[in-house]
């Protein structure tokens, strides 16, 4: 295990010591101390490697991340995790805004809640929060799974093309050109999956999915104003 | 961008250290905004006393004999403690609205920074490092207090433009954010007869809030209805003589994190602000929801 103290050493240093291991590297696991809250802390890491935060971060921690796995031991700040395309980002916390924005890919587990625009733009990533997630989730949402233990606040999926949504309390209001859908075997065998890599044992069967109405994707003259 | 921290202290055995914890955490804000920095301190609440904290760019000369001129005119005891570009006078609290109309003849290049019985603000241009050590805020004790440091978006980058902004006798105002609907405000409440000052969008804020309660309505009742009469984006702070308040827009993109002890509520853009409050580890720290108001008081 590899140690690295944000109250000695720069964040800098940090993230050019991480984006220089490889495929091969032999220093697979990382621990930061005293992340207090700065930004950007384990950013644009491209390797197979393990790195734990021990306490909160700042604004785009893990943000581009591909392969490698991120836990933070604390709340995130604002775009956590923002255009992740592979890899695993683990919470343990509380995520603020737009956590997971634009990620094409990989996995993001929030333990804790996460407020508002969780998943906008989302293209791919799965998004699994044990807590309950704020307004404008899933905002023009593409692709992926967004998995919500708890409730979601108001315009859920606003304007959403092709990604899931499951939610398994209240949705406080769906956002435009959102519905609910029918939730087939192949979805509760999806949510089984993520349920199960997101550490969280709600049951399938609780939740509800919702995704797009699809009457925005052509040219309709009875929107325009 | 601009940053805010606040502070309100339950344990009144950490009072003397409200200053230099308040510097701390603002100076940690610094890159969120360079332009300018002030903080508002509620202080030792005085007996029928009136605080007015004074600004001049020429201190030398508009604080000299300053005392003798205003007593000569207000007919009435002054005390004067000047710092820096700044002075806090103290008379008695019913003399306030004199003194005020006196300054206007006497000191013409004054400006008033805020009025009160224990309210006080220190603001100027520059980083909140600058600002902090030339007032001296870290030496002051006090029960809650306010910060912001600020990227100047909507007006000029000036004293009067600088945050917190005065809203009324022990009230004042922070703002994280740009409202949209400033100037067509600005002239209703011209036409209503409140006095703004400058282009300002925040002190059309502050300015609402200070209407709204003269006609009636509570500070939460003002800061509800700001929800509504507002448009654009904002995080505000608000001060109050034994209270301390929170609200964000509906939409909530200016960042905002709190936390709790038994000792005290604390506020910061980022949780950054917050990291060398005593027992932050075991604090209850959380995001304030958009469109909701928070209030603690003594």
């Amino acid at each position: 295990m590899q140690t690295y103290d944000l109250s000695t050493g720069s964040l800098r240093e940090l993230n050019a010591t991480l984006h220089a291991q490889n495929e091969t590297t032999n220093q697979t696991a990382w621990e930061i101390m005293n992340p207090r809250g700065a930004h950007a802390i384990a950013c644009g890491l491209d390797s197979p490697i393990e790195v734990t935060v021990r306490g909160s971060t700042g604004y785009y921690s893990a943000g581009m991340n591909q392969q490698a796995t991120v836990n933070i031991k604390g709340s995130a700040g604002p775009g956590v995790a923002e255009n992740m395309m592979s890899g695993k980002v683990v919470i343990d916390g509380d995520a603020s805004q737009y956590a997971g924005a634009t990620g094409h890919g990989g996995l993001l587990v929030i333990k804790g809640n996460a407020s508002s625009r969780c998943g906008i733009s989302m293209k791919g990533i799965n998004i699994v929060v044990h807590g309950s997630i704020g307004h404008m989730s899933a905002f023009m949402a593409q692709s992926g799974n967004l998995v919500v233990c708890g409730d979601a606040g108001e315009a859920l999926g606003d304007s959403c093309y092709e990604a899931r949504l499951f939610v398994r309390g209240t949705v406080k209001s769906l956002g435009a050109d959102c519905e609910e859908k029918e939730m087939r075997p192949e979805h509760l065998e999806i949510l089984r999956t993520l349920l199960a890599e997101g550490e969280c044992n709600a049951r399938p069967e609780e939740f509800k999915r919702y995704g797009s109405a699809r009457t925005l994707y052509n040219f309709n003259i009875d929107n325009a104003y | 961008m601009c940053g805010i921290v606040g502070l309100f202290l339950k344990d009144k055995s950490m009072e003397a250290q409200l200053g230099a914890m308040l510097t701390d955490m603002l100076i940690t804000m610094t890159d969120r905004g360079p332009d300018s920095a002030g903080i508002a301190i509620y202080s030792q609440d005085t007996v029928n006393i009136g605080k007015m904290t004074v600004q001049s760019d020429t201190p030398d000369v508009d604080f000299d004999k300053l005392t003798g001129d205003l007593k000569k005119r207000i007919k009435g005891d002054v005390d004067i403690r000047v710092q820096s570009t700044h002075a806090v006078l103290e008379l008695r609290a019913d003399q306030v609205v004199v003194a005020r109309e006196a300054l206007k003849e006497i000191r013409p290049n004054i400006r008033i920074m805020s009025t009160g019985d224990s309210l006080e603000i220190y603001k100027e241009v520059g980083l909140p490092k600058d600002v902090a050590s030339r007032f001296d805020i870290a030496k002051m004790s006090g029960s809650h207090g306010i910060g912001h440091t600020r990227m100047a978006t909507e007006s000029a980058v000036t004293t009067m433009g600088a945050h917190p902004f005065n809203t009324g006798s022990d009230q004042c105002l922070v703002h994280n954010g740009s409202l949209s609907n400033h100037n067509s405000l600005r002239r209703k409440l011209r036409r209503d007869g409140v006095h703004i000052e400058t282009e300002n969008d925040t002190e059309v804020g502050a300015a609402y809030l200070t209407w709204k309660m003269q006609n009636g309505s509570t500070l939460g009742e003002a800061l509800e209805s700001s929800l509504e009469d507002l448009d654009g984006f904002f995080t505000f702070v608000v001060g109050t003589k034994d209270g301390f308040g929170v609200v964000r827009d509906p939409i909530a993109c200016k960042p905002a994190v709190m936390a709790e002890t038994d000792q005290y509520v604390a506020f910061g853009s980022e949780y950054r602000a917050l990291v060398n409050l005593p027992g932050i580890q075991n604090a209850r720290v959380w995001e304030p929801e958009p469109a909701t108001v928070y209030f603690w008081k003594h």
